[in-house]
């Protein structure tokens, strides 16, 4: 017998000791961060950038298989109490000798998760992690010339190419409201004085916005350029529409941190996606109603909210809780569905049920 | 529906108006709910998963009386814990606002031959909605017993002080064969339905895990302690179903709890229907650690009022529906656990018989005659 059949062998008879539980329900209360376990990762630090972002250092669990520089993760924190899940870029580099790595979050006005990960996460906390991904990244075969454009937090998968590998001819054009603004301006600044970077600063409060049709003023040679350009939403339209002008879009890669704002409504197109069944559903009747006259097969039960019945993975969009008004919004994870009671709940603009 | 509705005093809009009170009740919890609350349950489940380790470890060497009894009393604690404060509460979804798949009522597993499942339905989803209607909630004596006046009287009845402690004893056998109802389910014309087959034999995978684990392999990794470990497993499952059993007992049987008619139930209002969980329910004081034993099923009423708050918040609760019961005039039906396990008791006992047959004279006809 060879020793994984006989490792799986003695698996099955601790998993007769341990049921209703997996064996791992108890190794994780020891070791989160072990080999076979869920993916997870322990807060080591948070290092303070500026006013309103941070640096927060994470040892990832024995399964991790690491990054591409670019790439982001996601992330599941506690705020509250409450699971949520973001994603973030990762800004250390492939090679980081400790193994460790980091994602530098800027709280943004109303941000449950960016608020709490910057101002109130403590070292020790464990969190869960995805594996990173993300097109966003150096190809194999480097460049000669690189041209990085950015804006506030848009900085950071930029970081993360610039800190893993040294390139001949990089550009970067950033933009931040203020001097005090600008997220790893040491770090920026070192790399100038190493000559690794050519650096073009640019605070908006006091320059005004960059009008990227005048990029050629900062950056000659902009149109030879490989680009990476992350930002606003603004910044990237533009940033799409000059290169597609120029006939050199091919040289554009883009990253957008928050694709749709989800607008909650009165009501909208609701989507069965197992059934692929997609039904027009006012603000008012439950979704469990909406699937049953639709005749998708919804569990339910009391009918009332109080039984759970009826619950089902919400997998994008928005909710209202007919009981309170309040929104529910789907998580931005292929994996972590928000687990909605359809007979309390009706469509808050379009959303997508897992049945 | 007793012959005399202690509710009779309130009025439509009163009731409407208690309603809108729990309601505000409720949304005090949920606003507050967060960090503290979520360590709660993370605590109680490791602690419970440890001392389950632990004792079953002790266990290994049950052949020595000191193990047998700490392993034993352990073991007891640990599967009452995993049924009480944490299975039943996750299985009402009173922690599916925190998102963690591990800790979900859709994903949780418990210490029970009953599966998750199953024993959802029948408790959530008519249990819950139906609470002590006679004829819809078959907690009502759980099918094998008449627990109320207005519940018909069968020769069958005669045995049923018998019935109760031999389901005391096998509990959670007893929930199992209540969630796959088979006093209907066996009839010949049922019995071979697919939708039956499938749930008995889940069932019958879900004995088969539990029994191998308790009394096989538990026993067996025992070595000369097998037949002491085999004793231990047996009482700590047998600690568990009576200790449950007697809890449960508590939540609808003790004298003073009332029960409805089926047409009672039409058209309920949600303020009607809160007076219905108000008047059938019944807790039991305690302790802290009483009430954490009962996985909080002490505050019974609480519970029933608010089947999906986190069961740590129900003392807090407690305190603002007493006031409630105050305010209106009810009666909160409240007593130490040897008194209510002996009220229920007595119940079984006294309701094993036909009802006495009514007096000549009605109360009401006394009070007249005493006016005259």
């Amino acid at each position: 017998m060879t020793s994984v059949a006989l490792r799986s062998r003695a698996w099955k008879l601790l998993e007769l000791v341990t049921t209703p539980l997996l064996p791992s329900d108890y190794l994780d209360l020891v070791s989160p961060l072990r080999a076979g376990a869920d993916l997870r990762g322990r807060i080591e630090a948070v290092h303070r950038e500026t006013d309103d972002a941070a640096t927060i250092v994470i040892k990832p669990g024995k399964g991790w298989r690491g990054h591409v520089a670019g790439q982001y993760i996601r992330i599941g924190v506690d705020v509250d109490g409450v699971r949520m899940w973001r994603a973030y870029s990762v800004t250390s580099p492939t090679n980081r000798a400790d193994g460790r790595i980091t994602i530098t979050v800027k709280a943004i006005p109303d941000g449950k998760v960016s608020n709490h990960l910057v101002r109130k996460t403590k070292p020790g906390t464990v969190i869960q992690l995805d594996q990173a991904t993300g097109e966003f990244v150096l190809p194999a075969t480097k460049p000669a010339k690189v041209l990085y454009l950015t804006a506030g937090s848009g900085i950071t998968p930029a970081m993360g190419m610039l800190r893993d590998a040294r390139l001949a001819d990089v550009v970067m054009v950033h933009s931040a409201p203020r001097k005090e603004d600008v997220i790893f301006r040491n770090d920026l600044h070192d790399l100038v004085a190493d000559e690794a970077l050519k650096l073009v600063e640019l605070h908006t409060d006091t320059d005004g916005m960059l009008d990227v049709a005048e990029l050629e003023k900062l950056v000659p040679d902009w149109a030879e350029r490989e680009t990476w350009a992350c930002g606003p939403a603004g910044l990237l339209d533009a940033a799409e529409a000059h290169w597609a002008e120029h006939g050199v879009a091919e040289k554009l890669h883009t990253e957008r941190f928050r694709p749709t704002v989800v607008v909650a409504g009165e009501g909208g197109e609701v989507t069965f996606g197992k059934t692929g069944k997609t039904v027009e559903a006012d603000g008012a009747t439950p979704l469990l109603n909406v699937g049953e006259e639709a005749g998708v097969l919804m569990p339910s039960g009391c009918r009332m909210g109080i039984c759970y019945g009826c619950v089902t993975p919400l997998k994008s969009g928005a909710v209202r809780d007919l009981r309170t008004g309040d929104i529910t919004e789907a998580e931005d994870s292929p994996t972590a569905h928000v687990l909605i009671q359809t007979c309390v709940s009706a469509a808050a603009g379009p959303c997508e049920l897992e049945r | 529906m007793t012959a005399i509705d202690p509710t009779a005093h309130l009025t439509d809009e009163q009731i409407e108006e208690l309603g809108r009170e729990l309601d505000a009740i409720r949304e005090e919890v949920i606003a507050s709910r967060g960090e503290k609350d979520a360590a709660y349950i993370r605590k109680v489940i490791s602690i419970q998963r440890k001392l389950e380790l632990t004792s079953r470890g002790i266990l290994l060497f049950s052949l020595f009386p000191p193990a047998w009894i700490i392993g034993t009393a352990g073991l007891s604690v640990a599967k009452i814990m995993d049924n009480m404060e944490i299975g039943h509460n996750i299985l009402h979804g009173q922690w599916d606002w925190m998102r963690d798949p591990k800790i979900h009522s859709t994903t949780w597993e418990w210490d029970h031959v009953s599966p998750a499942e199953q024993w959802k339905h029948s408790h959530n989803e008519l249990h819950h909605t139906y609470t002590n209607v006679i004829g819809k909630d078959n907690d009502l004596g759980y099918g094998i017993m008449r627990v109320d006046e207005d519940q018909k009287w069968h020769p069958m009845h005669l045995g049923q002080p018998l019935w109760n402690f031999i389901n005391a004893c096998f509990f959670e056998y007893g929930i199992a064969a209540y969630d796959l109802e088979l006093g209907k389910n066996l009839h010949k014309r049922r019995r071979n339905r697919p939708e039956f087959r499938a749930r008995a034999a889940a069932v019958g995978r879900k004995i088969r895990k539990q029994v191998l684990k308790d009394y096989v392999i538990h026993p067996l990794l025992s070595g000369p302690s097998f037949l002491t470990t085999l004793a231990a497993t047996f009482t700590a499952n047998l600690v568990r179903n009576i200790w449950s059993h007697s809890v449960i007992m508590c939540g609808h049987f003790p004298e003073g709890v009332q029960t409805f008619e089926r047409r009672s139930i039409k058209g309920e209002t949600r303020g009607q229907w809160y007076l219905r969980q108000m008047m059938g329910s019944a807790n039991i004081s305690g302790s802290k650690a009483m009430h954490f034993m009962t996985g909080n099923l002490s505050h019974q009423i609480e519970h029933h009022l608010f089947p999906d708050l986190p069961s740590n918040r129900y003392a807090e609760v407690a305190v603002k529906v007493k006031a409630l019961f105050e305010k209106y005039e009810l009666d909160y039906v409240t007593g130490p656990l040897p008194k209510q396990v002996f009220s229920a008791w007595h119940k079984v006992f006294r309701l094993s018989l036909p009802n006495r047959k009514p007096k000549v004279k009605t109360p009401a006809k006394d009070k007249e005659l005493v006016a005259a």
